[in-house]
């Protein structure tokens, strides 16, 4: 990354070149891959995220994404849009920023400290559920990764769409520990599979925060990694399911994650009571689960949207 | 806007040239040729401090119009793509913006527009970049001190055209290495829709005590000259060809 000539501190003022509006700088939110962002207030007293960036076309793709996903009624995919914006620094050179709704929460890294098991396969709904969203739009998120994800209000939020492709294209960015290419499982092209690859090593990075490289044999690695993880045994075979591309998209994998969590909650059916389940029974039971999870998101969501 | 045939020279490298024409005027002639030279500098997993020498890296590129790029071995697959990816755009760039020059007159860039209308700019250059035909030469110094960083190179290679043949355009890549002491550059891929297993690629190689990376850089651009006639043909309707920025 290039030095930075300008400099950004609590308190400045950036003011627009072509809208005018006002915003004072908080302070700093974090470093993305093309800019700084920083909690600002609007000259309302509103309180958003601002994003200043060197690459004026990366930034506007950027903003291009946020409008697009503003626009998606109902389920909320990513910050929404507020701003796009030039400002031009003391040295006199142009800096392109943009203004988007400040998600207040926690990398998921410390959200899960503590917290039950279970967890692990709520977060995967969640994720599950808005990539079945995004993917209904025509659109993979692509650079799917735990960075880019915040927790607030028990509920998992995407912070940056920067890597957002519309389907059928390549895949511009990625990294590598996500990326199904760099682990020989499939090709660059942005397919709802993409993400759902994506979905895996996140849920893999939960079982080791350092992540792992590829080593001589990428597939190999990954079993292993997989087998020996007692954190993600109730998934494992989702997840290897998802690996030998028998999962085609996201609601399927959702449908999956939900039946397990429903399964590990009912402690009182012995096993041979499980067994007992028809096919006919599961599908009742699957229903009722989605239902029941499909309730707890919207009830979160309005929660949160509640305050 | 028809998309078109963008040709780059991808060289990579550990070291600085100690032999022949300067690289950073072959780049520039490069340029004026219509092929953009990107120039990755490979440095050693444990080396911590960048060695003499390879500012030139940085030079090259820019008279090349391309992009440059000094990593670690262990980041040099990403950084290939990025850096071929990125050369694209600012090729396509370059190009869109000699557009609007004409049409809105001079000095006027996409970052100079306005937002709404850079929004819908960018686009269009993403578009391109999707679509539009690609030819890649990589050009690889196999002196004694790459040796060991080959394999990841070729890990490299394999993966760049991953990437690139998920676009819709089509793309050619082939490899050269330097140094080779009667022809300056050796062959080592033909022209090729895709980089797959390179095996046996590197296998054999005579190394000097000499890094001509000047004269390398010409043969390939005369390597380019040499394709297949059939292609030769295909780019005379290349809006890019005559682009010499």
């Amino acid at each position: 990354m290039k030095k930075r000539a300008f400099d950004i501190t609590p308190g400045s003022c950036l003011a627009g070149k072509w809208n005018g509006h006002t915003y004072t700088i908080i302070k700093k939110l974090g470093s993305g891959a093309c800019g700084i962002v920083f909690l600002c207030r609007s000259s309302q007293g509103d309180t958003y995220a601002l994003k200043v960036g060197e690459d004026s076309s990366r930034m506007m793709m950027e903003v291009n994404m946020l409008k697009k996903f503003s626009k998606v009624q109902g389920a909320k995919l990513g910050p929404s849009f507020v701003d796009v914006d030039d400002w031009v620094s003391p040295d006199r050179k142009t800096h392109p920023f943009y203004v988007m709704e400040y998600i207040d929460g926690v990398p998921l890294k410390h959200f899960l400290k503590g917290k039950s098991k279970e967890w692990v396969g709520i977060i995967a709904i969640q994720l599950l559920s808005d990539l079945e969203n995004l993917h209904n739009e025509g659109y993979v998120f692509g650079d799917l990764k735990t960075d880019n994800l915040l927790i607030g209000n028990s509920r998992v939020r995407w912070i940056d769409v920067g890597g957002v492709t519309a389907t059928g294209r390549a895949i511009k960015e990625y990294t590598e520990f996500y990326d199904r290419g760099y682990w020989g499982r499939g090709s660059r092209k942005a397919e709802p599979t993409y993400d759902l690859f994506a979905v895996t090593m996140i849920l893999l990075e939960m079982s080791y925060p350092k992540r792992f490289e590829k080593g001589n044999h990428p597939e190999k690695t990954l079993e292993a990694k997989l087998s020996a993880s007692p954190l993600l045994k109730p998934y494992r075979k989702i997840i290897q399911q998802c690996w030998m591309g028998k999962i085609q998209d996201a609601a399927e994998m959702k449908n999956k994650f939900s039946s397990i969590l429903l399964k590990r909650s009912g402690k009182r059916s012995s096993s041979r009571m499980q067994k007992r389940l028809t096919t006919q029974e599961s599908d009742n039971v699957e229903l009722a689960a989605l239902s029941l999870m499909a309730g707890v998101v919207f009830g979160v969501s309005i929660f949160s949207f509640w305050i | 806007m028809k998309p078109g045939r963008l040709k780059q020279i991808l060289l990579l490298t550990d070291g600085c040239s100690n032999h022949g024409e300067d690289p950073v005027v072959v780049a520039a002639l490069a340029r004026n040729q219509g092929v953009t030279v990107n120039v990755i500098g490979v440095l050693d997993d444990r080396q911590n401090s960048k060695p003499q020498g390879l500012d030139e890296v940085e030079s090259i590129a820019e008279a090349g119009g391309g992009v440059s790029q000094i990593v670690y071995q262990k980041s040099l697959s990403q950084t290939v793509q990025m850096v071929t990816r990125q050369a694209m755009t600012q090729t396509i760039q370059g190009v869109v913006n000699k557009e609007l020059q004409e049409i809105l007159g001079k000095d006027q860039t996409i970052e100079e527009l306005p937002p709404e209308q850079r929004g819908e700019v960018v686009e269009v250059v993403d578009e391109l970049g999707e679509s539009c035909d690609l030819e890649v030469l990589v050009l690889v110094d196999t002196s004694a001190s790459m040796h060991h960083k080959l394999p990841t190179v070729k890990e490299a290679l394999f993966d760049l055209s991953l990437s690139l043949n998920a676009r819709s355009g089509s793309n050619q890549f082939s490899v050269f290495a330097f140094p080779d002491p009667k022809k300056t550059i050796t062959k080592m891929v033909n022209w090729t829709p895709e980089l797959g297993e390179l095996h046996g690629i590197f296998s054999k190689l005579n190394s000097g005590g000499y890094t001509p990376t000047g004269p390398a850089l010409k043969e390939a651009l005369y390597a380019f000259a040499e394709k297949p006639l059939s292609d030769r043909m295909k780019d005379g309707e290349d809006p890019y060809e005559e682009t010499g920025f």
